[in-house]
């Protein structure tokens, strides 16, 4: 009797029983379905937070004033030097393998056009910054190049700032008033989509980073962007940044973070997201796995006869054993592939809700979910399939 | 071919013990033609079943064909009813989700005979009980007497030395029964052998040699 022989002998029982065999398909399908569906909307959102990050600009060390971790000993923690603008010129000049640099200074002030104003976060920065941060200008111009010291009074608005304050006129050449300054719109940034890391790029102003500072009064920046030739001048890059401040301000006392560092660990805890989502859809696998016992249970039972039968021509125990593990199995590989079916249109449909978000499901989710529905078809097939092998024929024959 | 001495079969029904066969001696020579008459609980049925090797003996020896039965593994009288022995039932024993042409081909899928003979072999036999015009038939929608000659198609595929049938007409109207009997004596008449077990002495009456049980004990041999 040959596998092909044993399935084909499993399928013909589960076609006659249609409504039982369609319900069982139907619980493994759901718990197969919900696997493959959650696998891909973890998956997608691992997708979409490392692509928010990546948009932030590749190879980026991140400098910020102040050491993260708290060191004991003095009183007021010690102390935290500014980080300047001479800081960030040192750094961007003297650093190995730096390609482009840009000093951040923020702070949020009203802008105001005429009789409309908008409060919106303002960003002190200089031209480097539409490469760094992987920006667009949609007309006009970004900052002007050349001395971060110069300072200036021009800005940029982003896309949203812009519409609420000019609506469909053209903002360039017109004059805003930023708090108690006023500045000259040279450009407007293209729209770069709503960014949950960082700063929503199409509802600030951008002016230059010294007038920043002094219109804030500041003197510190925010960060300093140091984006690097290639991934591997980061490790270098991140202790070249410490040992030069160390030596400036003749303490630790500012942080580097590597763009890569923050995209791994987001990216590790949505993995652990994932298999979380997966492991409580799993619970229904098991759910689906004990329906598939009741019903081969039930199946045993009502065919005692035609197991009798199936000895009295010749069938052995480990023939009978076969074909009802093969039928526990053949349901909840049918289950398996329906649920693959419909967990796809889920996310398909999902995905037309929300076109940003990349929910795809991975091969081996494919894989996996077909594997585990045989397994547990096997599993959970085998104390009736055991059963059913263990019918005394004459008994059986009678239906008892 | 087949030798019985002091057989016992015992069941344990709660507390007591019931003697379904009592030191039964039996002999049947190939292509002999026996009928067990008696009447219901006299143990033909379980002496049926153990020459069929379906059941096993208590106590006591069984030899088919200068074998021990009782002596063999489980796989070995597996093989046994696969080669040796087909049975015809009272109740049919078709399945009912198989056409006629499958119900005949499954001692052969479970005895690893290949796709193309399986369906020949299966075809021949439904043709030999004359009913190669109903082999797309399922068995309801077959008459009584039918479906017991698919039956007999299905017990005789596998060419057995030993045909056992269990009141093979007693689910039958007159005519049918005639037909099915027909058969099964033109089986036996073409050389194999034939076990009748029934409580009809008129069917009884048509073997050639006759025994009739009582209580689990051999009462008349003839």
């Amino acid at each position: 009797m040959g596998i092909g022989d044993v399935i084909g002998f499993a399928v013909g029982a589960l076609r006659g029983h249609r409504l039982r065999t369609a319900l069982s398909v139907a619980g493994v399908a759901v718990g197969i379905a919900a696997v493959v569906a959650l696998t891909a909307l973890g998956e997608g959102a691992r997708g979409y937070v490392v692509r928010e990050f990546m948009s932030l600009g590749s190879n980026l060390l991140i400098v910020l004033p102040g050491k993260v971790e708290t060191t004991g000993g003095m009183p007021y923690g010690g102390t935290t030097h500014d980080l300047t603008l001479d800081d960030f010129r040192e750094l961007a000049r003297r650093i190995p393998g730096v390609s482009r640099a840009a000093p951040i200074a923020t702070g949020t002030e009203t802008v105001r056009f005429g009789s409309r104003g908008r409060s919106a976060p303002v960003i002190g920065s200089t031209v480097e910054l539409l490469e760094v941060r992987r920006l667009e200008v949609a007309s006009g111009r970004f900052l002007a190049p050349g001395d971060p010291e110069a300072g200036g009074s021009e800005v940029v608005l982003g896309v949203e700032v812009a519409s609420e304050l000019f609506g469909t006129s053209n903002p360039l050449g017109e004059v805003v008033r930023i708090g108690d300054w006023r500045y000259r719109v040279v450009g407007v940034l293209a729209p770069h989509g709503r960014s949950f890391v960082g700063f929503n790029f199409d509802d600030v102003v951008v002016i230059p980073v010294q007038t920043a500072m002094r219109m804030f009064n500041r003197a510190s920046l925010f960060r300093i962007l140091l984006e690097m030739e290639s991934a591997d001048h980061l490790d270098e890059g991140k202790r070249a940044v410490l040992e030069l401040m160390h030596d400036r301000h003749r303490v630790d006392d500012v942080t580097v973070i590597t763009q890569d560092a923050v995209v791994e660990t987001f990216s590790s805890i949505l993995g652990v997201l994932t298999l979380v989502l997966v492991a409580i859809a799993s619970i229904s696998l098991s759910v689906a796995g004990i329906g598939i016992m009741n019903v081969m249970l039930v199946a045993v039972a009502e065919r005692r006869r035609e197991i009798g039968l199936l000895r009295a021509v010749g069938a052995g125990t480990g023939q009978i054993l076969a074909v009802f593990l093969t039928e526990a199995a053949v349901l909840a590989a049918i289950g398996g592939l329906v649920g693959l079916v419909g967990g796809w249109l889920a996310v398909r449909a999902f995905v037309r809700v929300y076109p940003s978000f990349p929910a795809t499901t991975p091969a081996w989710a494919v894989a996996a979910a077909l594997a585990v529905a045989v397994g547990v078809g096997v599993v959970f097939g085998t104390l009736p399939a055991r059963r059913a092998a263990r019918l005394d024929p004459v008994r059986a024959l009678q239906g008892r | 071919m087949i030798e019985l001495r002091d057989v016992w079969r015992t069941y344990q029904v709660g507390s007591s013990q019931v003697h379904a066969l009592r030191g039964l001696d039996l002999a049947i020579a190939g292509g002999d033609y026996l009928a067990i008459a008696g009447p219901s609980g006299s143990g033909k049925s379980t002496l049926l079943n153990v020459i069929g090797c379906l059941d096993r003996p208590t106590a006591g020896h069984y030899i088919f064909r200068g074998r021990a039965v009782e002596e063999m593994s489980e796989s070995e009288r597996t093989a046994m009813r696969q080669q040796d022995i087909g049975f015809v039932f009272q109740f049919f024993h078709l399945l009912a989700r198989l056409t006629a042409q499958a119900n005949v081909e499954l001692p052969m899928l479970f005895a690893g005979v290949a796709r193309a003979e399986r369906h020949q072999r299966a075809a021949d036999a439904l043709q030999a009980v004359g009913l190669a015009a109903r082999a797309h038939h399922r068995p309801d929608q077959l008459s009584g007497g039918e479906r017991q000659r698919v039956a007999i198609a299905r017990a005789v595929v596998m060419k057995p030395a030993l045909v056992l049938a269990d009141e093979p007409t007693g689910n039958l109207d007159r005519s049918s029964a005639l037909e099915v009997m027909n058969l099964l004596e033109a089986m036996n008449a073409a050389g194999q052998t034939l076990v009748l077990v029934t409580h009809d002495p008129q069917l009884a009456a048509r073997a050639r040699r006759r025994v009739r049980m009582d209580d689990g004990a051999i009462v008349e041999r003839s």
